[in-house]
């Protein structure tokens, strides 16, 4: 096996197994050419853990893939030098061609790589084990039972359960946190020197996430691996890394080791990140005051009343009564109120019934039994039983925001015509009066009365929320339920729009229910807070004393595996363990 | 996937019921019968008066006077039962008789251009993909276009004049007129094929260009999948990854048009038969249908259908034992 062409140069520091000096890669682009990796040094270091930081655009994943040459089109590596330290010399990989052989016996032997979506990152239609078999027979010369016993091996060593049977299954058959240790049993297949791991746990849940962090700190312990993680989140970074590289638009912005990068950052954008990432740790000081200042106000009437609020999915069957999918509760016996200008924050991971929640109050969904009485309109509004237009004329008061700010807006309606849909469905005022209020609405948000001509595809993610927003506000809603509003948003953003939030809901006593499954933005923005699990609310209250002092074990296991954006005060490696009880499962089970 | 593969053929069942009761109810539409048409024809022909009552006995002894469902029975039940498609008034010959060879032929010419089709359509669509906007995907591109432009039956007129011009080959129809009558032998096979280059191109030449941008559309929105980047990061060759992965499963909807593939070049056939001639179902179809031939015609779409259902079978089996994400739901 071609293994590169050896290079004499001794590493500065013995330690040092990946050296990138200099990296510049560039993608010619009609207009102009991006230079989304502009002059990027760094050193990967045996045992420790690298972790790149920076938001979205600000060339992290690139300059991973620049190390290995899978740059896609139209890409270019323009300049700089990477060099694997090994036991027989020194390596150059920038001599390497993109397709040469020598590259190839690198990659995914002595580096590499872990990606972000554990979905769409293996292949559907081969088996897991036939996916981690592939390295095996690219860069080992064991025979077929060998392979599989190595596979095997593998699969437990990453947790998954009954591996010789679980190697012969597919993805699809997999869980989210499932297929990402599948991944990482690939990328380990051959005992790489460096592990490149791109936004592994972005798409997962945090419980989730702490478990696959803990799983790469082990091997990293096990194996003495380097490992460069990259990241958009400053609590992970916080939580495992060694040494943190900043990254703002290709360019290297700081570095240093994790203490000093948060104790001591030099660089505004770093002080900037880390602070975004801090105050979200505290509630608003715009909602303490807002707080102070409702206490006074006592004996009000709940604006939103749910009681028993109960969705069954039912299960569905071919036409030969074949069962296809089990039939689900996904909310269960869910109640509460909302009271004028407060806010309900709803946590809870994928699948806990959060959004059916939000979509059986909006009636998206046919709440299966239950109440939702609104009042917000001074006579009493039994949500359940009104007919379609009566809904419609609900949809004024109760509005939504989205989590998507691309797929929620219509490429194809103009900035006018996307705030303004709801005035006019509504017929709420001549044409003229409405789009003074789309320039109103758009000044609020912080964009400019001259957007209004424009399509979505010229604005950026955050200018999209804000088009979002301004589109929920249009018609003077009193309630607004938004689901996951902040969570594609990156972390600069996110602190921003939840401000532009609380100062609507500060002007036009504005009701929230906020769902989301980042436990940060709840503290930050909610007074209250409810906790689901499977459908069911297992903890409700105020918001600063279920973050701070939760009583639920569920709770207490969410939160303690929320990474803290302090290094000093790691907490998912001794979180609690939440296990649902076997009853807990059967009840779930038995009510469907 | 036996169960599987069970449970479509028994869902084929009430789906053939429903073909053959539809098959004979359009047979049936057009106003008047056979004999109707029988009488016209001899009247314009030879102003013969045709005796009333000898008509009626006619209709009488064919049952054209019983109720429609009651038709529909006899003929139905004598194929299930005793596979008796029934008289072709027109030519005076049980059905079968007339039908299998051509039905065979019919195939034959199919296959051979389906055959051609995919193997024309697979490799240029993957180049296409593979090499976007380069020169060679233009040009396939442009002879695409022309493929799909050009009408079958004038295909069928230039390849004629060519194979008669240059090749000096006897266009129109399957077989040398030595052979036609003769029985099976290795000559004739050889003079089969000499003459099958012409319909299976002219046939698949539509198909082919449609499938080639079927393919390149697919497999463009697979090569910028994530598992791509996987297995190029495991150190993969370029030329291994894109056949095993992206082509794999961008080969789904490839697999998938096979079943309406199928009925689209039987019914292309029939055109294309016509102008060269061939003595495939096509042409036959067509007068039994001028003519109110019931039982000829009918039968011919049935077995045609049955053949097409067949087609959906086996290209659901294909995508089934292609993707598991199939199989196991």
């Amino acid at each position: 096996m071609e293994r590169g062409h050896v290079i004499p140069m001794n590493p500065v520091d013995p330690d040092a197994v990946l050296t990138v000096r200099n990296m510049k890669t560039e993608f010619a682009l009609r207009t102009h050419t991006l230079k989304a990796v502009d002059d990027v040094s760094f050193t990967l270091k045996r045992g420790k853990t690298l972790c790149i930081v920076g938001e979205s655009g600000s060339g992290k994943s690139v300059t991973a893939r620049s190390i290995l040459r899978i740059v896609p089109e139209p890409g270019k590596i323009t300049g700089g030098d990477v060099i694997l330290h090994r036991e027989d010399g020194d390596v150059a990989l920038h001599e390497m061609g993109d397709r040469s052989p020598e590259i190839r016996a690198i990659r995914g032997a002595d580096i590499a790589m872990i990606f972000q979506e554990p979905m769409s990152s293996l292949s559907p239609v081969h088996t897991i084990g036939f996916q981690i078999e592939e390295s095996l027979i690219l860069h080992t010369n064991l025979d077929q039972k060998a392979r599989r016993a190595r596979v095997v091996e593998l699969l437990r060593r990453v947790e998954i359960p009954d591996p010789e049977r679980t190697a012969d299954r597919y993805p699809f058959e997999y869980s989210g946190g499932m297929r990402q240790r599948a991944m990482i049993a690939m990328a380990l297949a051959c005992n790489p020197k460096v592990l490149i791991a791109d936004e592994p746990t972005t798409a997962l849940d945090v419980t989730t996430q702490a478990e696959i962090l803990d799983l790469i700190q082990e091997l990293q312990d096990e194996y003495g691996m380097a490992v460069m993680f990259i990241t958009h989140d400053m609590g992970v970074v916080a939580e495992i890394a060694d040494e943190v590289a900043v990254m703002y638009r290709g360019q290297h912005v700081e570095s240093g080791t994790v203490e000093d990068i948060f104790a001591n950052p030099r660089e505004d954008y770093t002080k900037m990140l880390i602070g975004s990432a801090v105050r979200l740790e505290e509630p608003s000081p715009i909602k303490i005051a807002m707080q102070a200042k409702q206490a006074a106000q006592t004996g009000q009437e709940p604006i939103l009343e749910v009681r028993g609020l109960v969705k069954q999915f039912a299960a569905k069957r071919t036409m030969l009564g074949k069962l296809v999918a089990e039939g689900v509760r996904a909310v269960n016996d869910v109640s509460f109120d909302l009271m004028p200008s407060e806010t309900l924050g709803v946590v809870g991971e994928s699948g806990s019934g959060k959004t059916t929640l939000g979509r059986c109050i909006m009636r998206m969904h046919e709440p299966t039994s239950g109440q939702i009485l609104y009042r917000g309109r001074g006579t009493d509004t039994e949500i359940t039983g009104l007919d379609k237009k009566g809904l419609r004329d609900l949809y004024a008061d109760i509005r939504m925001i989205f989590q998507d700010p691309y797929a929620s807006l219509n490429p194809r309606m103009t900035v006018e015509q996307l705030i303004g849909e709801p005035l006019r469905n509504r017929k709420l005022g001549t044409p003229a009066e409405n789009r003074d209020r789309v320039a109103d609405l758009l000044v609020r948000v912080g964009l400019k009365p001259e957007h209004m001509e424009r399509y979505p595809h010229a604005f950026s993610g955050g200018q999209r929320q804000r088009i979002g927003i301004a589109r929920a506000l249009a018609p003077n809603p009193k309630l607004i339920i938004a689901d996951e509003a902040t969570s594609a948003l990156d972390v600069s953003l996110r602190s921003q729009i939840l401000d532009l939030l609380l100062e609507f809901q500060e002007s036009f006593n504005l009701s929230f229910i906020f769902i989301s499954h980042d436990i940060s933005t709840v503290r930050y923005f909610c007074d209250r807070v409810a906790v689901m699990y499977r459908g069911e609310v297992v903890e409700i209250g105020n918001a600063r004393e279920v973050c701070d002092n939760p009583t639920h074990a569920y709770t207490k296991a969410l939160l303690s595996a929320v990474p803290r954006p302090d290094p000093t005060r790691r907490r998912i490696a001794d979180r609690h363990r939440y296990v649902a009880k076997d009853a807990d499962l059967l009840s779930n089970g038995a009510s469907a | 996937m036996l169960r599987y593969i069970a449970r479509r053929i028994l869902l084929m069942i009430p789906t053939l019921i429903l073909i053959s009761f539809v098959t004979f109810i359009v047979v049936q539409l057009p106003p008047g019968d056979y004999l109707n048409a029988y009488v016209a024809q001899l009247t314009a022909e030879g102003g013969e008066t045709v005796d009333r009552q000898q008509i009626e006995m006619l209709r009488e002894r064919y049952g054209l006077n019983d109720p429609f469902i009651i038709q529909y029975w006899k003929w139905i039940s004598n194929i299930i039962f005793e596979g008796d498609f029934g008289r072709s008034f027109e030519w005076n010959a049980p059905v079968s008789d007339l039908l299998w060879g051509r039905i065979g032929l019919t195939f034959v010419v199919s296959l051979a251009s389906l055959l051609f089709v995919y193997c024309v359509a697979f490799p240029i669509g993957v180049y296409s993909a593979i090499r976007k906007y380069s020169l060679g995907d233009y040009v396939f591109t442009f002879f695409g276009f022309l493929g799909l432009a050009v009408p079958n039956f004038l295909l069928a007129l230039v390849l004629m004049v060519i194979s008669l011009q240059v090749f000096g080959v006897t266009p129109g129809g399957l077989f040398s007129p030595e052979y036609a009558g003769a029985p099976w032998s290795f000559a004739k096979l050889m003079d089969f094929l000499a003459h099958l280059w012409i319909p299976m191109i002219i046939i698949g030449t539509a198909s082919t260009a449609a499938l080639i941008r079927v393919m390149r559309a697919n497999l463009l929105d697979e090569l910028n999948k994530p598992y791509v980047e996987t297995a190029r990061a495991k150190g993969q060759s370029e030329a291994v990854l894109i056949m095993r992965y992206p082509v794999r499963i961008a080969l789904n909807p490839f697999v998938s048009r096979l079943g309406w593939e199928l009925p689209a070049l039987v019914s292309g056939a029939a055109i294309t038969s016509i102008v060269l001639n061939l003595p495939t179902a096509g042409p036959i179809l067509l007068t039994a249908l001028q003519s109110q031939d019931m039982f000829l015609a009918g039968s011919f779409i049935l077995i045609l259908s049955v053949l097409t259902v067949i087609g959906t079978l086996v290209s659901d089996i294909l995508l089934a034992w292609l993707d598991p994400r199939i199989r196991y739901s």
